[in-house]
């Protein structure tokens, strides 16, 4: 299977492909592609695509597409974790503003497009609701790569739809725990003392989906 | 793939404190404590990156709300007007004992440290963050033993420089101890260096009476 074809075919913004194409051309080495790419990864790595679309061509018709889906969502959670519809909207928009001027800063092989929204509007959401300062850890020495290893990024792109997956199959009582602890229902000490059994089984699950998956890239 | 862990760190950060910081809903002195820990700790690192991705996972699953309609248009002017405004997370410097997010806190270094003695030998710097927990420097010279004393609530100690040792373990550079009510201990810093901490609590501390208070009990009176 190519994951060039797949990707690019599935793709909707059109400007996209330079990107790709750019991380095929430059001629490394080309490890062999796993073997399981489902739907649902095939979309991340799409929006992978759209966000060098943006960072290096400033491309709006990408950007429209990560809007598109991204947006509401991120709307969605700052109303849940306590922000009134007007804020949100104004937080929202002002999140996206941001992936567009950082997207030089995004690794797709440290966080899938949904893991690094989501912490763009965490922190709009202690800047804007919690008006505190946010210590940052330390970068890392080294930055993101302009053209990151292919396989590593899909391996990440998979790896978080495995999370997600996992995080679907939780019986729906621990699943809500999860989701009140991400949206501020539920003090650090409630967290310790009622999610152990959640988080404890999201990981459980988490790692059988990698070790699967790394005896499936053999 | 993980890079190994670029100082031998024994003791870590737990997954409620990771999960915590992930979500955003930790007091601001805990944040600093897990981001300072972080910067220290490629294990650490790892984990959180985890967390995120659960976080990004719930976001997703959230029910998606109505943008305005002009909702792109507006961010697309957002984007025109307010180029890039640069922040970015603290660059690694050379030389020094506090990473970033902590040198950013104190405005400088170990050597710009005003300490004030709290007894016994010790001396701390209360760092200024949100009312909801309160974080502090401590200094405790080499070979001295802070006295016997409990945690109201949660504590979070973080080793910059030396080490210390109490009943429960030896927590040297890079290492944090989480502490709570159950936790009675006899900390003493190791010989040859100075043990400096960076430690955090949600005990409920009125800040005028917090010197006078900590005096107190770490006088044991």
């Amino acid at each position: 299977m190519n994951i060039d074809t797949q990707v690019l075919s599935k793709s909707g913004a059109a400007s996209g492909l330079h990107a790709y194409n750019g991380l095929k051309a430059k001629g490394c080495r080309q490890p062999e592609a796993p073997k399981v790419t489902t739907e649902q990864t095939t979309k991340r790595m799409a929006w992978v695509t759209q966000v060098y679309a943006v960072r290096d061509h400033k491309d709006k018709a990408a950007f429209a597409e990560i809007f598109g889906y991204f947006a509401p969502r991120v709307k969605s959670f700052l109303m849940k974790s306590g922000a009134s519809p007007d804020l949100a909207e104004e937080c929202t928009q002002e999140v996206m503003a941001t992936l567009w001027n950082k997207c030089h800063l995004f690794d797709p092989t440290k966080a899938s497009v949904s893991t690094w929204i989501f912490t763009i509007a965490r922190n709009r959401k202690i800047d804007l609701l919690r008006k505190q300062r946010r210590p940052e850890p330390e970068d890392l020495p080294w930055g993101p790569e302009p053209e990151p290893d292919q396989a590593e990024v899909l391996g990440l792109q998979q790896e978080t739809e495995k999370l997600g997956a996992a995080l679907a199959t939780l019986p729906p009582e621990q699943r809500k725990l999860v989701e009140k602890a991400y949206l501020g229902e539920l003090s650090h000490s409630e967290i310790a003392a009622q999610t152990g059994l959640p988080l404890g089984t999201i990981k459980s699950r988490i790692r059988l989906a990698l070790e699967r998956l790394r005896h499936a890239m053999k | 793939m993980m890079m190994s862990s670029m100082k031998q760190i024994k003791h870590h950060l737990t997954e409620p404190l990771l999960m915590g910081y992930a979500a955003g809903t930790l007091p601001e002195a805990f944040n600093l404590v897990v981001a300072t820990h972080i910067s220290m700790c490629d294990t650490c690192r790892a984990a959180l990156a985890e967390y995120e991705a659960v976080g990004g996972e719930v976001m997703m699953d959230a029910a998606p709300v109505d943008v305005a309609e002009d909702a792109l248009a507006a961010t697309m002017a957002l984007i025109d007007q307010a180029p890039a405004p640069q922040i970015t997370a603290p660059k690694p410097t050379a030389g020094g004992i506090f990473p970033g997010p902590l040198r950013d806190y104190v405005g400088g270094d170990l050597g710009d440290i005003k300490w004030r003695k709290v007894g016994g030998g010790v001396s701390q710097m209360v760092l200024e963050t949100s009312g909801e927990a309160s974080v502090r420097l401590l200094h405790i010279p080499a070979g001295t033993a802070v006295p016997d004393h409990g945690h109201r609530g949660m504590e979070l100690t973080l080793v910059l420089q030396g080490a210390f040792v109490d009943e429960t373990d030896r927590f040297g550079a890079g290492d944090v101890e989480v502490a709570d009510e159950d936790l009675n201990h006899t900390p003493v810093a190791e010989a040859g260096v100075d043990c400096i901490c960076l430690a955090a609590t949600d005990a409920p501390l009125k800040f005028n009476g917090f010197v006078p208070r900590m005096a107190q009990r770490f006088l044991g009176i």
